[in-house]
């Protein structure tokens, strides 16, 4: 059907796509600066004062300062011990939750259910929880990191909701074969699950990937940081430490560029799955939003 | 005589009902024991990381030792909140803890529903898809990473100065100007979280019936017509949602991008309740005092998403229970 605009309309519309436009070019412009910035000459990089559109004085040394820095290695390793480490555990513990609570005619289901939704409400605090895991041991090793956030209640709720939409009947005739609740959660319901399951694997390795407060909490050993925490100490501590003394203008202009070496370094592995995680992300937010 | 017997026969009773109920449990326990069996790793993981910790918050009332440890340490009743309340930070955290979130609410809080009514209004696919993608791109950014550029993009000679400059702004050091913090927190979560936020409101978006639009257009119903009569009612049950669960969080700050953010000169606008139990808490080890100021917080949040809910019940129909 053919309508025409009126001048107003067409005024908004055009209003429209520029602030669209400005908002990508907004959300763009600071991750294309630290890519550009850090292949560039760090001497150009410090005189331009942060406007910069394309790579001046193409080098890799910031790169290889990055990559000669032992802790950002360290970092890595511990970083991809707890991604790995973390979303196995993760993954089991919200699949056991979710299969569990998804069962009909379960007595008891509506008291667990409720207790495990007020915890989303209410918690003990920040400290509690510290003493806690202090006195089962943990701090200072790699499991608290791993076991304290064993399960995100939010994901086990949208898992579940997914469990609840397979057909009944699937499962009942398995069950008269025989079959029990671990072989039918194992063979029936997790492979139906994938996509799921997908979502559930890119939602915690991402936050394990990014998370720093934990690891700050908990870790004192060097040896154990995560990259988040090595990051802070190059891309904050050290900044913030030289804005208070005020030695900013005798600063080595190299900094500069190894700081943006390290983000992109960094920042690398999320932004190969960006295209996948932004797909299942987003789905995981619809599944989500479905309200019991 | 009679009493007796009486009693014996409700004793009676009562064995027939706990027999049946026995019984009852028995046949529950044979058809479902295998999912009993499942949960139970899931139940013990609430119970030792989320209820012991709310067992654990008494060290509130207590004075931490590590000899005595949470069961053992000496009880000083109210003392540590006592202290709390009459101390020079109750003030300080409880206003910049409010502030914070009175600017996330009257600025953060529209901009993702601003976002999804513009780009609903967007009609070519392809450059809809695009912009959506590219907006959600800074959620998945680690904090310390968003942190440090804007740490570097605040410095004096970073880029914000240098395009201050342009309209004859002296260069500064943004991260030390007390006045510019929370601006930096908000404007820079805005950024981090627009695109991603407004996903929930175009999913509402795009069930609204189509039909509705088909007769009002019939009806001689101009765009702004629609959108205020059909696009904004049809989105208002999930603002409803939205609005109580950020009620629920109007004194909760996350301690994250504050800690990497503050120093010691924006602490009188920065520090929050959240940044002000670490910093007590686990840098100078005074738990009971920093378990009763997060206890503090925690009751707070937890009356505030109540209230919201409870007035969000009696005036429309959208609650969370």
């Amino acid at each position: 059907m053919y309508y025409k605009k009126s001048v107003g309309e067409i005024i908004f519309d055009v209003l429209n796509y520029c602030a669209m436009i400005l908002l990508v070019i907004a959300t763009l412009y600071p991750f294309w600066y630290v890519l550009v910035a850090s292949l560039s000459n760090p001497t150009a990089v410090a005189q331009r004062g942060g406007l910069m559109l394309w790579v001046e004085g193409f080098t890799l040394e910031a790169y290889r300062t990055v990559a000669q820095n032992p802790n950002v290695w360290i970092g890595y390793k511990n970083t991809i011990i707890y991604v790995v480490g973390g979303t196995v555990v993760n993954l089991f513990m919200t699949t056991l939750g979710a299969y569990g609570l998804s069962r009909r005619n379960l007595y008891g289901k509506g008291v667990i259910m409720k207790l495990i939704v007020f915890t989303m409400f209410f918690s003990g605090g920040l400290i509690p929880t510290f003493l806690l895991v202090k006195s089962l041991g943990m701090v200072d090793t790699r499991w608290a990191m791993i076991i304290p956030g064993a399960i995100s209640t939010y994901n086990m709720i949208i898992m579940r909701t997914a469990f609840q939409g397979i057909p009944v009947s699937l499962e009942e005739s398995a069950r008269i074969d025989g079959a029990n609740d671990f072989t039918i959660m194992w063979r029936i319901i997790v492979p139906l699950s994938l996509p799921v399951m997908a979502v559930m694997t890119l939602f915690y390795a991402v936050g394990h990937w990014n998370s720093f407060f934990n690891a700050l909490v908990y870790l004192r050993r060097r040896e154990l940081f995560p990259l988040q925490l090595i990051l802070r100490e190059i891309l904050i501590t050290q900044s913030l430490y030289e804005m208070m003394t005020n030695v900013v203008t005798d600063r080595e202009p190299i900094g500069e560029t190894i700081k943006y070496a390290t983000i992109i370094v960094s920042t690398v592995p999320i932004l190969c799955l960006y295209p996948f995680l932004q797909k299942y992300f987003v789905k995981g937010v619809l599944i989500g939003s479905l309200k019991e | 005589m009679a009493i007796s017997l009486n009693i014996m026969s409700k004793n009676h009773i009562r064995g027939a009902k706990n027999q049946r109920m026995l019984a009852r449990l028995y046949t529950e326990w044979n058809r479902n024991k295998y999912v009993y069996i499942i949960l139970l790793p899931v139940v013990a993981y609430y119970i030792i990381f989320h209820y012991l910790p709310m067992y654990g918050v008494i060290i509130a009332w207590k004075r931490f030792t590590p000899m005595g440890g949470i069961w053992g340490s000496e009880w000083v009743g109210w003392r540590n909140f006592e202290n709390f309340f009459k101390s020079y930070y109750f003030f300080r955290l409880l206003r910049n803890t409010f502030l914070i979130n009175l600017y996330g609410l009257i600025f953060s809080f529209p901009a993702p529903i601003i976002l999804a009514l513009l780009l609903n209004e967007i009609k070519v696919g392809w450059f809809k898809r695009t912009v959506q993608t590219i907006s959600y791109l800074p959620h998945f950014i680690s904090t310390v990473v968003i942190c440090g550029m804007l740490v570097n993009f605040l410095a004096p000679d970073g880029l914000i100065n240098t395009v201050l400059a342009v309209l004859g702004v002296e260069p500064k050091a943004w991260l030390r100007v007390p006045g510019a913090f929370r601006i930096i927190y908000v404007s820079s979560g805005i950024w981090q979280e627009v695109g991603w936020g407004s996903i929930i409101y175009l999913a509402a978006l795009s069930n609204i019936d189509p039909q509705l639009y088909e007769a009002a257009t019939i009806d001689g119903a101009n765009r702004w017509q629609k959108m205020w009569h059909i696009t904004i009612p049809g989105i208002i049950p999930t603002i409803v949602i939205m609005f109580i669960l950020r009620m629920g969080s109007m004194l909760s700050v996350g301690a994250e991008k504050i800690i990497l953010l503050y120093n010691p000169t924006t602490y009188e606008v920065a520090d929050v309740i959240s940044t002000f139990v670490y910093r007590r808490g686990l840098m100078e080890n005074d738990y009971s005092f920093s378990a009763a100021v997060g206890l503090f917080n925690s009751v707070v949040n937890f009356m505030f998403l109540i209230i919201a809910n409870t007035i969000s019940r009696r005036v429309s129909e959208s609650s969370l229970w």
